[in-house]
């Protein structure tokens, strides 16, 4: 049986379209999620894209957070549903405190648009299996709330359990702390990060590089060896 | 009607990019003296039915909950006539 | 204060009214009421004044503007020509693309983020009006000098606008420029483009037809926004102690715009509207007036119903609000449920504020009473016109007559070499990373090239992999030097760009940015860039599918360049195909294409080097254009070159390090025969380009340009990690990188 994929659509959300691509060219069934239905579809997967969900009023992620559709996603999460989220995805999740921390406005106050290269540090969550750890990809990065912040004993106690999941490499864009590009939960079934895997699955597209394919393709693999 | 309001500012020890921002043109400006800026977000909300005890405790909740991510922000609730 | 009903302006033909305040002229106000029979009432004055400023009817223009509609080249692929909100192409396989661009100038220099950024919110509503999903946006930016504290204030104030609007889109930004001139100190060119793509059977009109039928506005509510001026009716002469004035800038919400696009890309999916306007100038007044003048049939309008931000608006305000994140549709009846439906689940507000009605009046209700009974034409189509005086101007000759050739030329190769690192880190030709890293250019997932490529690409179908190319391009040095030749250099370097990416022009849009056109100097550069753009695109068999014309950029009496900016539409059918700038594979070999003379007028070394604009501008051949395009083309779909640069303003050094410091790699050069270095390095001769050929493809490429007469010259080879030109210099990559990426960071930040 073919894996289904949900990607939810909120309002202002943007790169669902380009989510479900990338879920559709790894091999699996993209599923539209909406952001009022409770109703997951049965999908094994879930994908919060990126985008400016409610215009980032209020705080990136804070109006999304409180969603029908979140209702869901935080509680199967918690059982074990596998969930990635992407740009705005990630500060949703840091809001349902599915992971720790949050993001604020990038140091230097601009937009940012830009290839990024990242070290993967984590090669065994759900979203990562198909990377080696210590692997270096380029993805694209978009963001103008990509900081990365939580409290010294929070960092420390990610570093030593081993949930930063990736870094950034040759320049911090945004004065994360740590360096740190995306993070998971204990389990490895939830993972955050600011750049844009969704991105970087077609050549020629984009920065033309396929590095961002593997997190579809680890998820995948997971669920039908699972 | 009875407004409450609900001031919202990032934590102490949390960067402020924007707040450093405005203190770096307040010279620019021709205003000094200013050692700090912080830029924070007040909420007005307009209260229907009486302010009590209780009322408050759900802004309370509802800051902590929503207007506010405790995670970098701390927040304070002001009744005003 | 007393309504001013239709009937009390027929019963009180007296009243004096504001008509000079709101910018109508002696004789408009007289046609007014001859066409009335009466006086206008308040909300009939306002409606005729905004729709009859020049903003709104082209009234200096419209006379040099009809060319475009008249010297009409061959061309199968127009759909939909000007007149509506934007012109539509047809790129093959069904589809259909429309594309347009605006300016947002004056409003931009006021309030630059906000300017800006509804600059964008505008266009993306005329392209998405036309039924069509926006893929990509472009910008087209010019500013005083790089190092006015001004510039400080309003470039970073304009890319945030863009970025911070445009980026809530979901919009990739694929191009543009960036233009730095002290001609445009007080009037910045804030100039915005959008691509939109539709099948053929989804096109979209304005137009309110079908008696019954609804007249539904969507999307914000109305507030004060951009009624400065209508605000002077409301309150001196209706009612001493009415509203304080209104403010002048609107503020957009992209947030409010993206469900906007979401909300209506979904009703026309169930095909539920009859006709569509977005609300942009001159707002209700503009839609309405507009739907019911292109329709058949009338329009009655309750204006109590639509839905207000600030409840003390009055009817003449609601009227001219340019309140953004609207949009006015023609709806059956039947359809009506389904469309609030639709909207309803986009978080949109919609509200049925009217109908088509029987005869031919605009008919508008406040409170029962009727307050407004025009013909819609009067209003929409049928402003003044004016033949504006002009006459080529006195200092034109003397101006022509500095020619740029007899400035003095460096004297050694040392100095040539710090003519090349001053040239390449000069504000105009330097890196413009630091702006456009602030735009999303990957958004959508569908772009193929974006700045800093000669054009921005986009794949619009994912299983054929055709897709669409856009340039823009304008020299307002150039055009002030002749705007004939001026006008029809920037079609053709527009024109040059989207070749060279490897796709085919088929069409353009312009924008056109002038002075002031009660001044018959500024007249006749409108007058010859006009006449000059439409035998330039009959030549080219490219047509002007629409634009836009903003005048009155100056500040006292100086007058900006002139600056015809033009978009040129290119097709490709399978974006593999598609040629990049970067010299990125050592060992292949650069030919230069076209012929170079000494054309030093208006160039960009006249301007660094010498702080100069005099002489003439490089000689215009657009039949070598058109064969330089062809070649380009060719070659890239028969996998002949793999990058190409087209030549432009710094010449054809600008484009080599442009292209190996995107490739990573360097070059050797050599000066060919005939030519002097300096030339080589420096002219700005149209009809060129750089391209790369692989060694294997040497004699094919070489055959073909033999065969089709284009001069090709091999001029070097991709090696190395330094720029060298034989016997003169050598310019390693890091110093050269540091010098053109270095610039605007230094200015800006």
């Amino acid at each position: 049986m073919t894996t289904r994929i949900g990607v939810v659509t909120f309002p202002g959300t943007l790169d669902d379209r380009d989510s479900l691509r990338a879920v559709r060219l790894a091999g699996a069934e993209p599923v539209s999620l909406w952001h009022r239905d409770k109703d997951l579809k049965q999908v094994d997967a879930v994908v919060l894209a990126g985008g400016f969900s409610y215009g980032d009023y209020l705080r990136a992620g804070a109006i999304s957070r409180f969603s029908p559709v979140m209702e869901t996603v935080i509680d199967q999460a918690r059982a074990g549903l596998p969930v990635l989220g992407i740009c705005n995805g990630f500060q949703i999740l840091t809001e349902s405190h599915l992971l720790p921390g949050a993001m604020l406005r990038n140091n230097h106050l601009h937009f940012i648009c830009r290839d990024q290269k990242l070290r993967v540090e984590n090669a065994e969550t759900a979203w990562t299996a198909d990377y080696e750890t210590g692997q270096e990809i380029s993805v694209p990065l978009k963001n103008i709330d990509g900081r990365y912040v939580a409290d010294e004993r929070v960092l420390d106690e990610l570093e030593a359990e081993g949930r930063v999941a990736f870094r950034y490499l040759d320049g911090n864009p945004n004065g994360s702390l740590r360096d740190i590009a995306g993070i998971t939960n204990a389990e490895g079934n939830v993972v955050g990060l600011m750049p844009h895997p969704e991105h970087a699955v077609e050549p020629l597209i984009g920065t033309g590089r396929t590095d961002g394919l593997a997190f579809f393709t680890s998820v995948i693999k997971k669920l039908v060896t699972a | 009607m009875a407004r409450v309001v609900v001031d919202v500012m990032l934590k102490p020890e949390i960067l402020d990019p924007q707040g450093q921002a405005v203190q770096r043109a307040l010279p620019r400006l021709g205003f000094d003296g200013i050692a700090d800026v912080r830029q924070g977000k007040r909420f007005e909300l307009e209260v229907e039915g009486p302010v009590d005890d209780a009322a408050l405790a759900r802004i309370h909740e509802m800051a902590e909950t929503f207007l506010a991510n405790t995670v970098i922000e701390d927040f304070v609730v002001k009744v005003e006539s | 204060m007393s309504l001013d009903t239709v009937k009390h302006a027929a019963d009180t033909p007296d009243t004096g009214q504001p008509w000079a305040e709101l910018g109508l002229k002696e004789d408009e106000y007289a046609r007014i009421r001859e066409i009335l029979g009466r006086r206008p009432t308040g909300a009939e004055l306002a409606m005729y004044s905004v729709m009859w400023s020049e903003h709104c009817s082209y009234k200096s223009s419209k006379v040099h503007l009809r060319q475009f509609g008249e010297k009409v080249p061959e061309n199968d692929a127009m759909l939909v020509g000007i007149g509506e909100n934007a012109g539509v192409v047809d790129v093959g396989q069904g589809y259909a693309v429309t594309f347009k661009v605006e300016s947002h100038n004056h409003p931009s220099y006021i309030e630059p983020y906000q300017g800006a950024a509804t600059g964008i919110g505008g266009i993306v509503r005329d392209i998405l009006a036309m039924g069509a999903r926006p893929v990509a946006v472009v910008d087209p930016l010019r500013f005083g000098a790089a190092d006015h504290p001004d510039t400080r204030r309003v470039l970073p104030g304009v890319v945030a606008g863009i970025g911070g609007y445009g980026n809530c889109l979901g919009l990739p930004n694929i191009g543009g420029e960036v233009v730095f001139d002290p001609c445009y100190q007080g009037n910045p060119l804030v100039n915005a483009g959008c691509i939109g793509v539709m099948k053929h059977e989804d096109i979209h009109l304005a137009q309110a037809s079908g008696l019954g039928n609804k007249v539904i506005l969507y999307g914000a509510r109305t507030g004060g926004d951009g009624i400065g001026g209508v605000s002077v009716l409301a309150s001196e002469t209706f009612d001493e102690t009415g509203p304080a004035k209104r403010p002048a800038v609107q503020v957009g919400d992209p947030f409010q715009e993206k469900l906007l696009i979401e909300c209506t890309l979904e009703i026309f999916r169930e095909k539920l509207v009859a006709g569509i306007q977005d609300l942009g100038g001159a707002g209700l007044s503009c839609a309405t007036s507009e739907l019911a003048s292109a329709g058949s049939g009338g329009m009655r309008v309750d204006l109590d119903t639509v839905p207000l931000r600030d409840a003390t608006l009055s009817p003449e305000e609601i009227l001219m609000s340019e309140s953004q994140e609207r949009m006015c549709a023609i709806v059956e009846p039947e359809k009506v449920g389904r469309f609030l439906e639709i909207c309803e689940k986009w978080d949109v507000i919609a509200t049925v504020i009217g109908e088509v009605t029987e005869g031919e009046r605009l008919e508008i209700f406040w409170h029962g009473e009727q307050i407004v009974d025009v013909p819609p034409r009067t209003v929409a189509h049928e402003g003044p016109v004016y033949e504006r005086p002009y006459a080529r101007p006195e200092w034109q000759d003397a101006l022509q007559a500095d020619d740029a050739g007899k400035l003095p030329r460096p004297e050694s190769s040392a100095e040539l070499r710090e003519q090349v690192l001053k040239l390449v880190a000069s504000p105009n030709q330097a890196s413009k990373a630091w702006i456009t890293d602030q735009y999303d250019r990957f958004v959508q997932g569908n772009t193929v090239l974006a700045m800093p490529e000669d054009a921005g690409m986009v794949r619009i179908d994912e299983k054929t992999n055709l897709g669409v190319a856009m340039a823009t391009d304008g020299n307002g040095r150039y055009a002030k030097l002749d705007p004939y030749a001026g006008a029809q250099l920037a079609l053709a370097e527009s024109y040059r760009n989207v070749a060279a990416s490897g796709a085919r022009p088929l069409a353009i849009s312009n924008c056109l940015n002038f002075g002031s056109p009660e001044d018959p100097d500024v007249m006749w550069q409108f007058a010859e860039a006009t006449r000059g753009l439409a035998d330039g695109c009959f030549a080219l068999g490219t047509p002007v599918t629409g634009g836009n014309v903003s005048l009155y950029n100056q500040t006292g009496d100086v007058a900006i360049h002139p600056t015809p900016v033009v978009a040129v539409l290119g097709v490709i059918d399978d974006v593999t195909r598609r040629t990049p700038i970067a010299f990125a594979e050592e060992g292949q070999l650069l030919y230069l294409l076209g012929d170079t003379r000494e054309e030093f007028g208006g160039s960009a070394w006249s301007q660094v080097v010498h702080d100069h604009l005099g002489g003439l501008p490089p000689a215009v051949d657009l039949d070598r254009e058109k064969l330089l395009g062809e070649i380009l083309i060719a070659a890239s779909r028969d996998g002949m070159i793999d990058a190409a640069h087209d030549l432009s303003d710094g010449g054809l050094i600008q484009a080599v390090v442009e292209s190996c410091l995107r490739g990573g790699k360097g070059a050797r050069l050599i000066v060919p025969d005939g030519l002097d270095a300096f030339t080589f390095l420096f002219s700005e001769s149209a009809g060129r380009a750089v391209v790369s050929v692989p060694r294997s493809e040497e004699l094919r490429f070489t055959d073909m340009c033999g065969a089709r007469g284009l001069p090709a010259t091999r001029i070097g080879v991709v090696d190395g990690e330094e720029v060298e030109l034989q016997g003169e210099f050598s310019l390693p990559l890091g110093e050269l990188s540091t010098a053109h990426e270095g610039t605007i960071p230094a200015l800006l930040v």
